[in-house]
Order: structure tokens, then sequence, then C-alpha cells
């Protein structure tokens, strides 16, 4: 219990979040750091696996393909995949503190929202898409004005998978070099002070949990305006996996 | 380029590679046996009981979110650098996945199913056992791979308090910045997870010949 007091006394010690929380570097800091990479990540995944998805879905050409990668790229190891591509950074001479962690979560972010999306796209009703199609739908008007509002709530379940998914695993980063809340975790596992990784493990815990709320308020929020989309809640209560994977 | 990934050092050391995996393997299916042996019973009291699978998933959840970097280093000064350490790590990060898997698959079989067994005059442990549990493995299994593949991938951050299998090559890698064993690990540790998650969905497929294939999984 005491080392609880203590790293309660740390994190309320109110000059550790502009300072030194043990010469670690600062609360604001660590936490800028954690949230900037969280959320740089999984945006780029968005990027690449959103129409990714989106186009299989509507297109239905490649599926097979894609999702079999997608799920093989679920069971990839975070700690291994973070290892390699700080490998890499190192052999090319990139830097190593923001590269490597980038490149490791942005691959981890893809596979749960290219699945989401596609899935979302496929489930839409087929007689809503042939009725559009009948009122003289173009193809990107069924996607854009049919499908992606139809898909919304579970395009928007994974990308709140992805996101929680990196949070956890962007502790990771400060094993190879990448600063954030794992900084704490890391340094006082080092200098076997656990009152600093105690405090670090509630940072990171309290943070994945905001992002899950966050993303849990914006997926309600999404699921009411299509709320005539049966198929979105179905795959929340299958419960195939919660919505954080440990990392 | 040549001193990237040295193949003659993979020759010279195959047997030390066995062996890690092994042990890789063995710290998983360990941890994943102890974690079916907690998550039963607790899932059990969950289906029946219905008030307790709030707490029981609450506690789990919250279990969950905890970094594994910080639970392993954590536990460090109570179990020391034990296998120990690393399985109370690796069980309670199962838990959540195993039980919430165990109770929808449960409370999926269909009540007229569990009523007709009781009618045929079938024992409650007869009705639970040769009726429940057969028409729910299949999700039970999903829960089971998913747990398998985590943990295959949080032994390797085991290695950090020197029971990683073969996460201790992507350590000693990282450490000496010789990249033939970060690149023997994580290669190691990707073909373990992806093989075992194939095989698993394998299983799944061979127990369950009358369910349709999905191969989408959501989140």
């Amino acid at each position: 219990m005491d080392v609880l007091v203590e790293a309660l006394e740390l994190l309320f010690d109110g000059s550790n979040w502009t300072g030194s929380m043990l010469d670690s570097g600062s609360i604001l800091t660590r936490l800028w750091e954690h949230v900037f990479i969280s959320v740089t990540s999984v945006a780029l995944a968005i990027v690449v696996a959103l129409p990714l998805g989106l186009y299989i879905g509507h297109r239905r050409r490649f599926e097979a393909l894609v999702i079999n990668l997608s799920n093989v790229g679920r069971a990839l190891p975070a700690f291994a995949v973070l290892a390699l591509a700080y490998t890499v950074a190192l052999r090319w001479q990139i830097s190593f503190e923001f590269w490597p962690a980038f490149i490791a979560l942005f691959l981890l972010a893809i596979p749960p929202i290219v699945t989401n999306t596609y899935v979302g796209v496929k489930e839409v009703d087929a007689d809503v898409v042939e009725a559009a199609r009948g009122m003289g739908f173009s193809e990107i008007e069924v996607l854009r004005r049919i499908e992606i509002p139809l898909s919304l709530p579970l395009i928007v379940a994974g990308i709140r998978t992805s996101l929680v998914q990196v949070i956890a695993t962007a502790t990771l980063a400060a094993i190879t070099a990448g600063g954030n809340f794992g900084r704490f975790i890391q340094n006082g596992f080092a200098r076997q002070e656990r009152p600093l990784i105690l405090a670090g493990a509630i940072l990171v815990a309290l943070l994945a949990i905001a992002a899950e709320l966050l993303m849990a308020l914006v997926e309600k929020a999404v699921r009411q305006r299509s709320t005539e989309s049966p198929d979105a809640t179905v795959f929340d209560e299958v419960g195939l996996g919660p919505g954080v994977e440990a990392a | 380029m040549n001193d990237l990934f040295r193949w003659d050092y993979v020759f010279d050391h195959l047997d030390e590679i066995q062996a890690s995996t092994l042990e890789h393997l063995k710290l998983t299916l360990l941890a994943v046996g102890v974690g079916l042996l907690i998550s039963f019973p607790l899932a059990l009291l969950a289906h029946r009981v219905r008030w307790t699978y709030g707490p029981i998933t609450w506690v789990t959840g919250v279990m969950f979110t905890i970094p594994s970097l910080a639970l392993f280093a954590f536990l460090v000064p109570f179990t020391g650098l034990t296998v120990l350490t690393a399985e109370i790590g690796l069980v309670s990060y199962t838990l959540l996945i195993l039980i919430r898997n165990i109770v929808s698959a449960l409370d999926a079989v269909p009540a007229d199913v569990r009523e007709s067994a009781v009618g045929m005059g079938l024992s409650p442990g007869q009705v639970m056992w040769r009726v429940q549990v057969p028409l729910a493995l299949p999700v039970i299994l999903g829960g089971v791979r998913i747990a398998t593949v985590t943990t295959i991938g949080l032994v390797t951050v085991t290695a950090v308090i020197g029971q990683g299998g073969v996460g201790t090559y992507i350590l000693s890698g990282l450490r000496s910045l010789v990249p033939t064993f970060t690149i023997l690990g994580a290669a190691l540790a990707i073909i373990l997870a992806v093989t075992m998650d194939r095989l698993l969905v394998l299983v799944e497929k061979l127990v369950t010949p009358w369910a349709r294939s999905r191969s989408a999984r959501t989140a």
C-alpha cells in the first residue's frame, strides 16, 4: 500500500506535471508525446485502411486476400513489430525516437479498421443498395450516401479498437527509445523504483480508459444517427474480443 | 548488408533456438490453460447469476488495461525474476477475453434446446456438459484462439524479466544492436503467433462442421 501512496504522491505533486517526475520528464511532456504518437499513427492508419475497406466492401474484390492479411496482421506480436521497425530505423539512420514506434503502431492500427469497414459496408442491406441504384444513384453516391452512413458505427468501433490498442502498445516503445508514459515504467524498472512504475502504469491505464470512453461516446452519437442499421450492434454483442488489447 | 541477418548464426544455434521456441510455447499454453481454469467457473457464475457479470468483467477489464511492461516490472520485487511473475501477468490478461467469450457462447445456446434437454430428463450437470458446452464450443474456441495469440505476443515482453522465450533474442538484439538477434526473435514470434492463429482457426472449423465459416472478425 505504501507503494500506491507514493505513486499517488508523485501524480498529485503539481511540480511533476511540469518538471522532473524523478528525472524521467514531466507528466505533461510525456502525455503529449504519448497522445501525439498514438493519434498520428492511428490517423495515418485510417487514411490507408478506410479506403481499402470501403473498396473491398463495395466492389467485393480481393476480399479474401485483404481480410486474411488483416487477420494475420492482428496476430502480429506488437513488441516484435516494434523491434523490427527499430532495427530498420537503425540501419537507415532514421530518427530512433519517433519513427520506429510510429511505423510499428501505424501497422498495428490498420487491421481492425480494415476489417470493420469491410464488414460494415458488406452487411448493409442489399435491398437498400439496390433501391438506391434503382433511383439512379451512381456508385460513388451509393457509397457516400448509403453505405458509409450505415456502416459508420462499425467503422468507428474499429478506430476505437485501434486507438486503445495503440495507446497501450506505445508504452513498449520506451524499451527501444521512444519517449512517452512508458519512459516512467522503463526507468522505474531500471532503477527499481516501484512508485514510478506504478505511477506510469496508472497514467497509461487512465489514458487508455479515457480514449475508450471518448470513442464510445462518438460511436454512440454516430449510432443514433444511423439507427436503421441493425447490423451495427450485432458484432459488439458477439464479444469476439474486448475493445482493448493487452500490449 | 550481409551482416543484417547472419544465417550462419542461426544454423550454428538451432538447438538453442528450438529450446527457446518451445519455452515460448510452454509459457503461452500454461497461461491459457490456467486462464481457462479460472475463467470457466467465473463465466459459469456470470452466466447463472446475471448481476455478477458486470463486476467480473469490470475487474478483469481493468487488469487488461494495465500495461504489460508495468505489470511485470511491478511484480518483480514480490515474486522475483521468475516464471511465476510472468505467469501472473500472462494469466490475468487472458481472463477478460476468455470470460467474455464463454459467457456469450453459453448465452447463445437457445433456451428451447436447454428446455428440451431438461424435458428429456437430463440432470443440470448433464445439460451443461452434454448440451450447452458442446454447442458453445466454437465461440469458446474463438476466445481461446484470441487469448493464445495475445499471450504469444505478451510472452515476448516477459523477456524484460528474463522469461522471454524468443523475446530474449529481441531484447538482446535491441541491447547489443546486433540486428540478427532482433530479426530472429521477431520472426520467430511472428511465425509462432500466425501459425497458432491459423491452427486454431482450423480446430474451430473441425469441431463445428455445421457452422458457416466466417472469415472476418470485427472489433
